[in-house]
């Protein structure tokens, strides 16, 4: 039971700093992403102001054994940066670019039940089936 | 279109993303990945044993936004600038793209440069340069 109010609290919280910054936005997003037109910096805060608070907090996390609720940390466990990993991001970028939304706004977002949201996120959510099985 | 520049808000709003990774973290020992929370739940699916917590995560995910609506009395700005064919090549590509390349923006882009991950790195940059690089054809190059 903590586990899953643990995930609602995670979510709810990751959700409302979305909708504040502005990340929701994709004409925001595609202007921070128009360098050469109506640049808008304020994303750059975005990510800024989330480093600045889960790089220290990860750094003494992982002086503990295990966390709160869980038997062990769970981390990625590949190091290499291989053809796979520069492809998918390539193409992510594309999309994020053409469209203004990644896939926390976008899930989120389809909370707002707009046509374009939810064309968006059920296009995302059939790239990421597919994506699972090659 | 231009939009204003909200250094405070987009800071205060990265800051709480920044503190719901940690909270998974301090939990869950579990990196706050969208698209790896999201594409977990589907087929294959993953571990039974994190489906719960998954599903609750997109669950607050997707009713923040309308309490937000609530709580602050005035609707979230979300202008879509392509039509829906392009929104839908564009959902297709995102969603392809960061499960194929293991994460997005949440999972590489603060998490992963969080952990001085070097693939979070080198993913982070190569999808801000196609990002730039799409807009740019987009917006210069193609229309205006």
């Amino acid at each position: 039971m903590a586990r899953l109010l643990l995930g609602l609290a995670a979510g709810l919280i990751f959700g409302f700093g979305l909708a504040l910054s502005g990340m929701d936005n994709p004409a925001k997003v595609q202007n921070f992403l128009d360098l050469a037109g109506t640049w808008d910096p304020s994303l750059a805060f975005v990510m800024g102001g989330a480093i600045a608070v889960a790089m220290p907090a990860f750094f003494f996390l992982n002086k503990l054994e295990k966390p709160l609720l869980d038997n062990s940390f769970h981390l990625p466990l590949k190091a290499a940066v291989d053809k796979r990993l520069l492809a998918g991001a390539g193409i992510f970028g594309i999309g994020w670019g053409l469209g203004g939304l990644c896939p926390g706004p976008a899930l989120s977002s389809a909370g707002l039940a707009t046509t374009s949201a939810l064309v968006f996120v059920a296009a995302m959510i059939i790239g990421m089936a597919v994506a699972r099985r090659v | 279109m231009e939009t204003s520049f909200t250094p405070l808000a987009s800071l205060a709003g990265g800051i709480l993303i920044g503190l719901s990774a940690v909270l998974l973290y301090a939990g869950l020992g579990r990196i706050a990945g969208i698209s790896g929370i999201v594409s977990r739940l589907l087929p294959p699916s993953g571990s039974a044993n994190e489906r719960g917590w998954e599903v609750t995560f997109v669950i607050g995910l997707i009713a923040a936004p309308v309490l937000f609506q609530l709580l602050s009395g005035g609707p979230i700005q979300q202008t879509f600038t392509a039509g829906l064919p392009l929104l839908a090549i564009a959902g297709v590509l995102v969603g392809f793209g960061s499960v194929y390349g293991n994460g997005c923006t949440s999972g590489h882009g603060v998490c992963g440069i969080s952990r001085l991950s070097v693939r979070s790195i080198a993913a982070t940059l190569t999808f801000m340069a196609t990002g730039f690089i799409t807009v740019f054809v987009l917006r210069h190059l193609v229309g205006g």
